[in-house]
């Protein structure tokens, strides 16, 4: 294994690394130490096994993985920061059903493979988020009783 | 017979319609590449809150049963496995359907996975409460070990990397340690108020199985899935009995390796149907035709990926302990509904878990008569492009993991986990060991903290843990896994080059 991407998996494994020995040092230094005995156990494994895979990253002996491509990280990246955007801000900020209308239509408009040209196409991406946000309203507000966030607009 | 004295619970209106309802849908969703039957029984846990536990048991059941067989619609006409389970099923039935012979194929396929489906449900009903009294032998220190086993198992067999499967089974198992202390009160690693109450395993399973298959449908960009779905012919369904019943020795191959692979924790369905496909060929009289469009092929596999369904959820309904993440994601499914099943699950809560073990037997039947069917709409479905797919799915993950408990926090949770997942994914982790780590760290904790405290007014720690056969038993299994997967990595026999590790990659994703 010398192609596949080496830096890619030094620098996850390195992370993992990170988290791994972080969670050990918590686990062996936080009290009460009883509310850690198990914390301790797994966090030790963790640790081993985590350094090992960063060393085996290191000395490019990682045997699977692929990483990301420079062309799926470009595919990705737009949905990706629509993504984060609509959960981590908009879900909240702007009501569910009205961040979920929007984030649905953006991604359809980002990657439907339709011509962006036409007016029916439109057309037709509208029909789709417009059918798909009755049934999520259908399924959840009218037959779960699931209370979302207040709307922005209502 | 109690299974008998419960059955007829399966046809009430509200039971049978769900049954229906979770078959035809799971059919569609198993058809569709991308929506692997974890992921649909995943996002299908929150439509069960309103639901009686029997009836969202029905329902969850139905779906994974019938997105396992719904996966050979798209693996036939497309050429693309609906699920990893169907991988094998591709290799002959897509050649038959380009011979013409598709509605032949999908009659075997479905034909196949009922007979198949039916004997693994039928070991389900016999094996099941034998292994429930068994198991009432379990001590704190047995349900330690097995709780380390079924995540051992899962990271070493089910991982293309030993070290790696191992390590996402630790991540798992410390993920499960977030929130509070169940018996000092005390925090841990409670480093944003969203975990402060622990990581909800629905939430998070619907960020592990769903969020990754967003991101991969995302990564292809603006292209179309390119598949041309092959029409069928009309096929006399008279004939394709005869076939299945002619090629009767691959049908038992299928069958008896599907039941023997399910039983076993971690070992997923694709490589039951790939081991099935593979010693048909060896036992056939014709094994120069497989890989030709050879109905051989079809049958072993199908019969395969379904006859393991029932066996897999042996160890949960009896131990729970998951024996694969469909598994898991049902034992969140049991959780919600404040059934926690084991060896008195039988006992405690009889209605329940006959009730859904029969649903299952309906749903083996349902699923064939319905399967050949809807075979053409849901290739259909199949083709749907992979934005609104996407998009679907991101929304459906989002609603749901909000509706488990009205937060925010869970949605966070979900997506955070849901983005790690894929990220690690990339670099050959696995979401199963995670998973099954997630799931059984609670068991593992509690069963630890239970049996030490026994051993220290007892015998002592170590002879507590270290002895005793049964104590024996399972770590040997343990050992034996352990040492079986390193064995398999320096022999080279895994995915050493780039082309197996991206061969493999790209089925499963």
């Amino acid at each position: 294994m010398t192609d596949l991407p080496r830096n890619q998996h030094i620098v996850a494994s390195g992370i993992i690394a990170a988290v791994g020995v972080t969670v050990a040092y918590i686990s062996f230094t936080q009290e009460p130490a009883d509310a850690f005995i198990f914390p301790r156990l797994i966090s030790s494994v963790f640790a081993v096994l985590a350094i090992w895979t960063f060393g085996k990253a290191i000395l490019g002996r990682t045997k699977v993985g692929n990483g990301i491509s420079g062309e799926a990280m470009r595919n990705m990246l737009p949905g990706l920061i629509v993504m984060v955007v609509y959960i981590f801000w908009a879900a909240k900020g702007l009501g569910f059903y009205t961040a979920t209308t929007i984030a649905f239509f953006i991604m359809l408009s980002l990657y439907d493979p339709a011509p962006h040209n036409a007016l029916k196409t439109w057309a037709k991406r509208i029909a789709i988020t417009a059918g798909f946000m009755l049934v999520m309203y259908g399924l959840f507000a009218q037959l779960l009783n699931v209370f979302t966030p207040r709307e922005v607009f209502f | 017979m109690d299974f008998l004295f419960y059955m007829g619970d399966v046809f009430t209106p509200i039971n049978f319609g769900l049954l229906l309802l979770g078959t035809v849908g799971g059919l569609i969703l198993g058809a569709t590449p991308g929506l692997s039957p974890t992921m649909a029984v995943a996002l299908l846990i929150p439509f069960t809150f309103q639901l009686e536990p029997q009836q969202g048991l029905i329902l969850l059941g139905a779906a994974y049963t019938s997105t396992v067989a719904g996966g050979a619609v798209s693996a036939i006409l497309l050429k693309i496995p609906g699920a990893p389970a169907n991988i094998a099923t591709t290799l002959d039935g897509h050649t038959m359907a380009a011979k013409g012979e598709g509605a032949k194929a999908l009659q075997l396929s479905f034909l196949a996975s009922a007979v198949g489906g039916l004997f693994g449900v039928f070991l389900l009903i016999f094996l099941t409460p034998v292994l429930a009294q068994w198991a009432l032998a379990f001590g704190p220190s047995h349900l330690f070990w097995l709780a380390i086993l079924g995540v051992t198992v899962i990271g070493t067999l089910d991982s293309s990397s030993v070290v790696k499967g191992l390590l996402s089974g630790c991540i798992g198992l410390w993920l499960a340690t977030i929130g509070f202390d169940d018996i000092m009160g005390a925090q841990r690693f409670i480093f944003h108020p969203a975990v402060s109450g622990g990581i909800n395993v629905i939430p998070a399973l619907i960020g592990l199985f769903a969020i990754p298959q967003v991101i991969t449908m995302l990564t292809k960009g603006r292209t179309r899935s390119g598949a041309e779905v092959i029409t069928v012919k009309r096929h006399p369904i008279r004939l394709a009995f005869v076939e299945v019943i002619r090629r009767k020795t691959a049908l038992t191959i299928g069958t008896i390796t599907g039941s023997i692979i399910g039983l076993i924790p971690g070992v997923g369905g694709q490589i039951a149907g790939l081991v099935a496909y593979d010693q048909s060929k060896k036992f056939s009289k014709e094994s120069e035709k497989f890989g030709t469009g050879h109905s051989e092929g079809v049958i072993a596999a199908e019969s395969a990926n379904n006859a393991m369904v029932g066996p897999s959820l042996v160890p949960l309904l009896t131990l729970s302990i998951p024996g694969s993440p469909t598994a898991a994601v049902l034992l969140g499914g049991l959780l919600i509904h404040g059934i926690f099943p084991g060896p008195d699950l039988f006992m405690n809560y009889p209605q329940v878990a006959w009730t859904f073990i029969d649903s299952m037997l309906i749903g083996q039947i349902l699923m064939c008569i319905f399967g050949l069917y809807i075979a053409g709409l849901a290739a259909s479905v199949a083709r749907v492009p992979h934005a609104v797919m996407a998009a679907i799915v991101l929304g459906l993950a989002v609603f749901g993991s909000y509706s488990v408990q009205n937060s925010m926090g869970d949605v966070y949770v979900m997506a955070s986990l849901g983005l790690g997942m894929y990220f690690l994914e990339r670099f050959g982790f696995s979401a199963a060991p995670l998973v099954l780590g997630l799931i059984l760290g609670p068991i593992a904790e509690a069963n630890f903290i239970q049996g030490s405290m026994i051993a220290n007014a007892t015998v002592g720690q170590a002879t507590y843990f270290f002895t005793g056969w049964l104590n024996w038993f399972l770590i040997l299994i343990v050992l034996a896994s352990v040492s079986y997967s390193i064995w398999m990595e320096i022999a080279q026999r895994r995915y050493t080059t780039k082309d197996d590790a991206v061969a493999k990659e790209e089925a499963l994703s």
